[in-house]
């Protein structure tokens, strides 16, 4: 594969995505061994207490230390976005491989299946899915992970489209060889360039979700101390001056969303050229 | 194919879509762990007032003979009753329905001018300063998911400066330009979700419509830059972004759920989040429905306007 050579290190915006992504990663990988407080550790007579030497992002309703649960925070996020990416991608792939190879009736029905599913925002489908079978870090990959899978199997079902068509896989279908064979050994690794770039792409939309259900309290639960979730837990305070838990959560949210797509922009940018 | 060839198949398409959609729905339904009547009793009600209680709601019977019974009152516009409220759900999305579609309104008048107007000039100034800012705001903007958005903007003109309303709920009476100023606030994050894409859209077009043979014609001819930028490259340029535009407003549907939580406010997606939060799933599948129906109609608008606007799918020559 000529993946790495091509990849776009020189673009500035690819840099700064993959920099801001490499940050959050590592904040979820030390989690509370770098962090000055315990991130849940409550300190009632401490509550609400503007930023200081001692709390650089002050404290929250509970007391605790929001510098802390902002690090600790991108942990559970950075484990749910990539493992429902990971999930749909992979159920993609073989929907889109059958999809786009065998054509016919199976075809139809993922076509069909795809357009019921965009008819409906995202949120909105994991809204009814988590209603019926309960919120939990769970259910919110599997959920998301349904959902990108006929998405990413378009995606596929394209490529296949013009990579079935091609000499390689006329030369493998003479030799006689299993279509599964076929699917995964032949047509897969020519079309992973497109694969690659709609999982960055997903990954923007799995975080944006992620992050979107557990500030409606449908995502990660407490007393995780996710972005979505402290945001949620504390907006209500902003109009009475208390600014701090809601902006500096608002913002590790805004910074990875940005950082994802900026890396993703340059990875699509690198195949485009 | 001729054009209405074309819209009846589409037509037809969506019906498929909207069946799948009813059986998706219903399926989530029947994925709720427990007893219905045992959630709207509670844990230490009596066995028989539960199996009652099923009785009544008709919660007993074959599953395909209930979503029979359940799609043929819909079709009649009727959605069933509230478990939460013990009412017909119906007047709830209509009243919330409603609400929505004054915010979606105002979002819309915003966007659309914004968008289309930031597109064209980004277009005419491409790669230059302007060009860049816009594409980076437009990209930005659109990947942010709407309560981040919303909340800085609550702390910027709610909070901060003042000078908006924070709550989306306008004292009762209030004339409709309060309406209005209460919607604004609100509006924003749909606003910024929209812009990006429809502004990427707008300038595509313009790119292509300036570079394109007809153009360098009017120009070469000695028309004045004005005519030729309304009447050659605006005209052929916007046709896309008109279509897209209706597209987006599914989309808004999803943003809606979190802005209408975000500034408590009484529209669709405050019902549906509302419906989920409570697990009513009555008035869960009626919002749900509602929100995938007209996204299914703005599809099909998006197909018609894209016919009309285009004279070569109008008199049946494309394709």
């Amino acid at each position: 594969m000529t993946l790495l050579p091509r990849m776009p290190l020189r673009s500035a915006g690819f840099m700064i995505g993959l920099l801001i992504l490499t940050f959050w990663s590592l904040c979820a990988l030390a989690g509370r061994r770098v962090v000055p407080f315990d991130p849940f550790e409550a300190d009632i007579l401490n509550a609400l207490a503007a930023p200081s030497p001692t709390h650089w992002f002050g404290t929250d309703q509970l007391g605790r230390d929001v510098l802390s649960r902002v690090v600790v925070g991108a942990r559970d996020i950075l484990l749910v976005a990539p493992l429902a990416t990971a999930l749909g991608v992979a159920l993609g792939v073989v929907l889109g491989l059958v999809s786009g190879y065998f054509r016919g009736i199976i075809d139809d029905v993922v076509g069909r299946l795809i357009d019921a599913l965009l008819a409906l925002p995202l949120v909105i489908i994991a809204l009814l899915a988590l209603t019926a079978i309960g919120p939990s870090r769970l259910t919110v990959i599997v959920v998301i992970g349904v959902v990108f899978a006929p998405l990413v199997a378009r995606t596929v079902r394209a490529a296949v489209l013009t990579e079935r068509n091609l000499d390689y896989v006329a030369a493998a279908r003479l030799r006689n060889e299993h279509a599964a064979y076929i699917l995964f050994a032949e047509i897969l690794p020519n079309i992973l360039p497109p694969i690659a770039v709609e999982a960055s792409v997903r990954l923007g939309y799995a975080i944006f979700t992620v992050a979107t259900l557990s500030f409606i309290g449908f995502g990660i639960q407490p007393p995780s101390p996710d972005w979505g979730l402290a945001v949620a837990e504390s907006y209500g305070l902003i109009n009475g001056g208390i600014w701090w838990p809601v902006l500096f959560n608002t913002l590790a949210v805004a910074s990875l969303v940005i950082g994802v797509n900026l890396a993703s922009d340059g990875i699509q940018a690198a195949f485009d050229a | 194919m001729t054009i209405g060839a074309t819209l009846a198949r589409r037509a037809a398409l969506s019906l498929i879509t909207l069946w799948l959609l009813s059986a998706l729905v219903f399926a989530a339904g029947q994925l709720l762990p427990g007893d219905v009547a045992r959630a709207i009793l509670g844990p230490l009600a009596d066995a028989r007032a539960v199996a009652n209680l099923d009785h009544q709601l008709g919660l007993d019977r074959p599953l395909l003979i209930q979503y029979r019974d359940w799609v043929a009152h819909l079709a009649r516009g009727d959605m069933g009753e509230s478990y939460a409220y013990r009412a017909p759900v119906a007047p709830f999305v209509r009243t919330a329905l409603e609400h929505s579609l004054k915010l979606g309104a105002v979002a819309f008048a915003l966007v659309v001018p914004l968008a289309i107007g930031g597109g064209v000039w980004s277009a005419l100034r491409a790669g230059r300063p302007v060009d860049r800012i816009i594409n980076l705001i437009g990209a930005s903007a659109t990947v942010l998911p709407e309560f981040v958005t919303g909340i800085v903007l609550i702390m910027i003109f709610g909070v901060w400066l003042r000078v908006l309303p924070i709550t989306a709920n306008w004292p009762p009476g209030a004339a409709l330009a309060t309406q209005i100023r209460y919607l604004l606030l609100p509006s924003f994050p749909l606003v910024l979700v929209l812009f990006g894409y429809l502004a990427r859209m707008a300038r595509a077009g313009t790119l292509q419509a300036l570079a394109a043979d007809y153009t360098r014609t009017a120009v070469l001819k000695g028309l004045k830059a004005r005519t030729v930028l309304w009447r050659h490259v605006l005209r052929n340029a916007l046709t896309p972004t008109i279509t897209v535009t209706a597209t987006q407003l599914g989309y808004l549907m999803g943003g809606l759920v979190v802005v209408e939580t975000l500034f408590r406010y009484p529209g669709i997606g405050g019902l549906i989040y509302a419906a989920a939060r409570d697990r009513d799933f009555p008035m869960l599948e009626a919002g749900v429905l509602t929100v995938g129906l007209i996204y299914i109609l703005a599809g099909l608008m998006a197909d018609i306007s894209h016919a009309l606007l285009d004279p070569r799918l109008r008199l049946g020559e494309a394709e």
